[in-house]
């Protein structure tokens, strides 16, 4: 197994005014092909800013991040664009679908900034729309959706540049139990069908779904445990 | 994805479309002005133009307002001005009031010889017009305005009808053709008879004014410095009591007045296209604010800076140029009506058009540069998280 996202020594500190705020220390991090990671930790435990380090839309004060084998420490904006577009899949919280798009159009939208035709892209998003069960709603609006099916359209739309992670943030955040359950089991189909898949969670139930959990507390990885590895 | 980034650009505008229409309609008043006002102006010199060209732009007029002792020039004067070289003709011209003979109003009397005619071959409706023999031998004959005929021989042929005009009988020989010129004397009522008999009957022994007919190629300052020698002797070296116009002159200073009130309107009509990409600099910024979070998601799922940058500044040149048509549509047709009120002529031109267009273009730019580079320099993370 080869590692997707390599983090060595990473650390982040933000200026507060005069005070130094250090929010990630000394991260050592693997995440291997086909691992279903959960980093769980309270708010304020840095996970966020982990998350966004992981998703090259932040960059560290010191260390070093390597996703898909490349280093980020020294790429421009474009490139990181870029990378982001070919590497990671987001699926956020609060969905984040354009409101005056379809859903067919929402999930195209990774693959207009990979350049590809028009007519590859209909295909390629109407297929992962397929996958998870919304075939038949390819022209609706996001509001015309439940939340449960709005995040399934954000899933496909993650999913729909196959990159070689998957970033999920309090995906059932925004849902109720029921319908969270649902999503956590699509996430479970997709690990057991290889996807890599790092989750950030602050609920212990919810983190359990992963192969390994990462306990991230005051920027600091204090305790990992596998399961069922 | 150009193609993309227009899409969005309509679906953005048409989502928010009375904001949008607001914002649009200081470059619509701008360029609608400008189209408007360029096209009147052209219009109205257009008309000037050829109402200079008809009374003839190789015609030199000399206007005499004479002194106590001498009223105007003699016959004699008026042949030494003949003797010009690159002269083909001199016209003497006499005008008067006389009382119309069928209402208590008064009509224009011109004295003219037969070289008006000869020069203007284009003056008659119908008849004959003034001949060397009726000068020469003081016939009683009159050509008529085309309104007189009408007034004085209503459904009849005005040829070989009398006229009296102070006593005399004149035989009219001839009709002057209508004309739609807006001069201050019309030409469609007016008497023209042989000018010393207008002498006679105006009483004066002088002539006041004369045109210089130019051969073609002449040299117009030459003919204007010999004209000039010649009234300086008449009337004993005062200078100011005649004036010598060039119509060609005449023609160029009426094109360089009318083009330095174009400048002047468009000037003025760029301050509301100047006011208008400022509306439009207004409503981008807040729509960067508005869609902080669609931005970071775009950055999110790979969208480049450049590419953030792009598709803002697509879409206020989108809304301006939009707002350019609408006012280059909206400018033609307050052309249209000003120059059916006015009865001018018409001429949309499309340089005009081009240039209004390129202009709202370059608006939508250099307006939509700075949101467009404010989007395209917003952290994703912050941007993110104010969702």
């Amino acid at each position: 197994m080869s590692a997707i996202v390599s983090m060595n020594d990473l650390s982040k500190s933000y200026q507060l005014g005069e005070e130094q705020q250090t929010v990630l220390k000394s991260i050592q991090l693997e995440v291997q092909q086909g691992d279903f990671v959960t980093i769980l930790g309270p708010s304020g435990s840095g996970k966020s800013t982990l998350m966004n380090m992981i998703g090259c839309l932040d960059t560290p004060s010191s260390g070093d991040y390597t996703v898909g084998g490349k280093n980020t420490a020294d790429m421009s904006e474009k490139e990181l664009a870029a990378l982001r577009n070919k590497e990671i899949g987001f699926v956020f919280q609060q969905f984040q679908l354009l409101p005056r798009l379809s859903i067919l159009e929402n999930v195209e939208l990774p693959l207009i900034y990979s350049g590809l035709s028009k007519k590859v892209r209909r295909n390629l998003a109407a297929d992962l729309l397929g996958k998870v069960g919304l075939a038949d709603k390819l022209s609706h609006k996001p509001n015309q959706l439940s939340g449960g099916q709005q995040q399934r359209v954000a899933i496909a739309r993650a999913l729909v540049t196959a990159p070689s992670l998957l970033l999920a943030d309090e995906p059932t955040g925004a849902l109720d139990q029921q319908t969270g359950k649902q999503i956590m089991t699509l996430f479970t189909q997709l690990h057991q069908e290889g996807k890599t898949i790092v989750m950030i969670t602050h609920d212990e139930k919810i983190a359990r779904y992963g192969s390994r959990i990462i306990h991230l507390l005051d920027g600091e990885i204090r305790e990992e445990r596998g399961q069922g590895v | 994805m150009f193609r993309e980034n227009i899409r969005m650009a309509w679906l953005n505008i048409s989502a928010n479309r009375m904001r949008s229409f607001l914002t649009m309609l200081g470059i619509v008043i701008g360029v609608g002005a400008i189209i408007a006002l360029m096209t009147i102006v052209n219009g109205a010199t257009a008309s000037i133009n050829e109402e200079v060209s008809t009374f003839g732009a190789d015609r030199i007029s000399i206007q005499i307002q004479g002194t106590e002792q001498k009223a105007g020039m003699t016959s004699e004067e008026i042949a030494d001005l003949t003797e010009i070289e690159g002269v083909r003709g001199v016209s003497p011209t006499l005008q008067g009031m006389v009382a119309s003979p069928v209402s208590a109003d008064d009509i224009s009397l011109s004295g003219r010889s037969e070289v008006y005619f000869e020069q203007t071959p284009d003056a008659l409706e119908k008849g004959r017009g003034l001949l060397q023999a009726d000068i020469e031998q003081e016939t009683p004959v009159a050509v008529i305005g085309a309104e007189l005929a009408n007034q004085w021989f209503p459904l009849e042929d005005p040829i070989n009808k009398e006229v009296t005009l102070n006593g005399r009988t004149f035989t009219v020989v001839g009709v002057l053709a209508p004309s739609s010129s807006f001069s201050v004397t019309s030409v469609n009522e007016l008497v023209m008879i042989p000018y010393p008999l207008a002498q006679r009957v105006l009483g004066v022994t002088t002539i006041n004014q004369t045109d210089l007919y130019m051969e073609a190629g002449a040299d117009a300052n030459g003919i204007v410095d010999q004209a000039t020698v010649v009234l300086r002797n008449a009337f004993n070296q005062n200078e100011d009591v005649y004036s010598v116009t060039n119509f060609e002159d005449a023609l160029a200073s009426i094109d360089q007045i009318n083009s330095m009130l174009s400048m002047l309107l468009v000037g003025i009509a760029s301050i509301s296209l100047l006011v208008g990409g400022i509306g439009i600099m207004n409503m981008m910024l807040v729509s960067v604010t508005e869609r902080t979070s669609e931005i970071g998601l775009r950055k999110a799922l790979g969208a480049s800076p450049g590419y953030i940058q792009l598709q803002f500044l697509l879409e206020s040149i989108f809304l301006s140029l939009l707002g350019g048509l609408i006012g280059i549509g909206f400018g033609a047709a307050l052309a249209f009506l000003a120059s059916l009120a006015m009865g001018i002529g018409f001429t949309l031109s499309g340089t005009s058009i081009v240039i209004a267009a390129g202009f709202s273009m370059i608006i939508g730019v250099i307006f939509g540069f700075v949101p467009a580079r404010k989007a395209s320099r917003l952290n994703p993370i912050e941007a993110l998280r104010s969702a």
